[in-house]
């Protein structure tokens, strides 16, 4: 569309812009900016206006000498919200203007706040200074305020270097194979699979291996709506899986089944990973798939 | 059993999601000066601190006994820490009554505490380490499938475990410091939520929160105010992985329950004991510990749930305070069941106290059901 000829841009603008003579009272205010200290100035009835004023808008008297530093700190007593920011505005993202009744004032001071989301923001919040750089005596000397510092983030991160410990090695070794090593306790007469190297009954040591088939019964299972890495989808199935010849059971995850099929007394067979993938990781077996033989009857 | 030991004093924080106004210390502090104040006593009248919490995963600060002694007017006295994962708060509290019954301290102050808004519990149980040879799924993949072997094995309906969560939440709406507060709460309400670890809906879970409980305990010299009297005191732990473990009536807690009725002389718990506070974060726990500490026969206990035993007006009432799936700061949840039987017997639990309560149980149960702890205090000295 073409441009109508007759509608264009005009810039008003005072070349390097108005001098302005603060007087004694705001003088006295933006030096203690520069200097970084907040001041309001005390009125003949006591009171302390912040920002400073010549003439107490009270009375009509002139304020008096007294300067009292207040704040740095504040608290918002009211507020709106920007959401798209104008040239000139001192934040570039969405922000607040709030009235701030600093610490010791009695009246409040309207700044911007940027409390990074809008609902951090409410009347009664604490809020405390963000200073330039590089003050000049201006009340854009005070970058903005931000909320006070309520909770810090910390960051604890361990590394180690893990190593499979003898009896796991041995178990892990055996996966890796496609077997399920476990282990009979000689005075317990117990199998533990995994392979462990003492009985956590009795103590006593359990010397061999025991190869255990890769088929077993499900003797409990919880059906899990939230989500886990290790498992493909929710829901997903971990159960309890007593392998045949083993006493004691072990917990991983059913598939190839719906999770409102499976049932307790299921037999199932581990489903491995093809030969080529196999590592010494229980990753190696993808889940227990049911067999198809009949429901085993519990006790 | 040593010498005798009471409670003189409880201090309990308002038990919710978030407490980002306290630092952890300014939260076990505020604890701690309440139970000082119903004691009317002050630090300087303490002689030792016990302290118990969770995993230090859980807020991520390692040792942090060393870090509260300040906060616990702890410095140049003997100060310690539990960790007996979730029974933890009540092992907290049979230590301290250890030092009292053993003759070294007069008075011991235990404290105990969780701000689970500052991390996330079922993150630090499930670490996944490299070459487990186990799927852990955090603590309701855990406990539910022996939730669902208990429903089995008992036959018992499917709603039981909705009865309990709604039982449990009308006691908080008695309890000032009980987190959760849903008026209105029903059966319908519970059945409503979805399943997390099915069989347990999101209304039968406990919540995350933010607490700390305290309690002063006293030797009978040095005994101020209304003392609540320990009559037994037991633990016991069993390992996690062993042939032929009982997961959903564990061994531990039948031989704990033994040990700390022996102890009180109680040879039927459901007739001589006045009200239970229990470690039930989940509802069907209710049930399945009611028989697992011999308020019921095998197969029973949810029969006693059914018909209102447990309840507030019940004749044997479980978890008055609201319990666990009230309000759960994990490592204070058992403190604060040995705290409210001790507030029962003390008469001063206030609008859930049960009328004439004079002997009370408090148990506590942590890792997976492996820990136990557990007390029977009373009105009358032992």
């Amino acid at each position: 569309m073409p441009s109508d000829p007759l509608v264009t841009q005009h810039v008003l603008e005072f070349p390097g812009g108005y001098t302005r003579s603060t007087g004694p009272v705001v003088g006295r205010f933006l030096s203690e900016l520069r200097a970084r200290r907040i001041v309001g100035v005390r009125t003949a009835e006591g009171r302390v206006l912040v920002p400073p004023l010549e003439y107490d808008p009270a009375t009509g008297e002139p304020v008096t000498g007294e300067y009292v530093e207040v704040g740095p700190a504040g608290t918002v007593t009211t507020w709106n919200w920007v959401h798209e920011p104008l040239d000139g505005h001192p934040l570039d993202r969405p922000f607040a203007w709030a009235l701030i009744k600093l610490d010791g004032a009695d009246t409040a001071l309207v700044h911007a706040v940027d409390p990074e989301h809008v609902k951090a923001m409410r009347t009664g919040m604490r809020v405390w200074p963000v200073w330039r750089d590089q003050p000049t005596g201006h009340i854009t000397d005070i970058s903005h305020f931000v909320p006070e510092v309520t909770k810090i983030v910390s960051n604890v991160r361990g590394e180690y270097r893990i190593q499979a410990g003898g009896a796991l090695r041995v178990f892990l070794e055996g996966i890796e194979r496609g077997v399920f090593l476990g282990g009979r306790c000689d005075r317990c007469d117990k199998v533990y699979v995994p392979y462990r190297a003492a009985c956590p009954e009795c103590g006593g040591v359990i010397p061999d291996t025991l190869e255990l088939p890769d088929t077993g019964t499900i003797t409990t299972f919880a059906i899990n709506n939230l989500p886990d890495p290790r498992a493909p989808q929710v829901p997903f199935v971990s159960a309890y899986i007593l392998l045949d010849g083993a006493d004691i059971p072990m917990i991983a995850l059913i598939g190839d089944v719906p999770a409102h099929e499976v049932r307790q007394g299921m037999r199932v067979k581990a489903v491995w990973v093809p030969e080529s993938e196999r590592t010494a990781s229980m990753a190696n077996i993808r889940w227990f798939a049911p067999t198809g033989e009949p429901d085993v009857e519990l006790s | 059993m040593g010498n005798r030991c009471a409670v003189i004093g409880v201090g309990q924080t308002h038990y919710t999601t978030r407490r980002r106004d306290v630092s952890i210390a300014g939260l076990v502090r505020e604890a701690a000066l309440r139970a000082l104040e119903d004691a009317g006593l002050t630090f300087k009248d303490i002689d030792a601190v016990v302290i118990g919490k969770a995993p230090d995963l859980f807020e991520g600060v390692m040792m942090p006994e060393a870090y509260l002694a300040d906060a616990l007017g702890a410095a140049g006295k003997p100060m310690m820490r539990v960790h007996t994962a979730g029974s933890v708060g009540g092992s907290t509290a049979l230590v301290g009554a250890s030092l009292v019954q053993g003759g070294v301290h007069d008075r011991v102050l235990v404290v105990a505490f969780e701000k689970q808004s500052e991390s996330n519990a079922t993150w630090a149980l499930s670490t996944h380490l490299p070459f487990s040879s186990s799927l852990v799924v955090g603590a309701g993949g855990y406990f539910a499938p022996h939730i669902r072997e208990y429903m089995r094995r008992s036959g018992a309906p499917g709603h039981i475990g909705t009865l309990v969560a709604v039982k449990d939440r009308l006691n908080a709406l008695k309890n000032p410091y009980a987190h959760l507060k849903i008026p209105g709460i029903d059966q319908k309400m519970v059945e409503s939520t979805p399943m997390l670890w099915e069989p347990i809906r999101y209304l039968e879970t406990c919540p995350s929160s933010d607490g700390a409980c305290a309690m002063v305990l006293s030797s009978e010299s040095a005994v101020t105010g209304v003392p609540a009297w320990v009559h037994g005191t037991a633990m016991r732990s069993e390992p996690i992985f062993r042939a032929g473990r009982d997961m959903v009536t564990p061994q531990g807690g039948k031989d704990c329950a033994a040990d700390v009725y022996r102890q009180a002389g109680i040879a039927d718990p459901r007739r001589q004991i006045d009200v239970a506070e229990t470690y039930v974060p989940f509802s069907w726990y209710e049930p399945m510990w009611l028989e697992n500490l011999g308020f019921a026969a095998e197969g029973e206990g949810w029969k006693l749930t059914e018909s209102g035993a447990t309840a507030l007006d019940g004749d044997i009432p479980w978890n008055a305070s609201g319990g666990v799936l009230s309000s759960n700061p994990i490592g204070a949840s058992g403190l604060i069941r040995f705290a409210e039987a001790a507030l029962q017997v003390r008469g001063m639990a206030g609008e859930h106290q049960v009328d004439g309560a004079r002997t009370a149980l408090g148990h506590a149960y942590g890792g997976g059901a492996q820990f136990f702890a557990m007390w029977i205090v009373g009105r009358e000295k032992p």
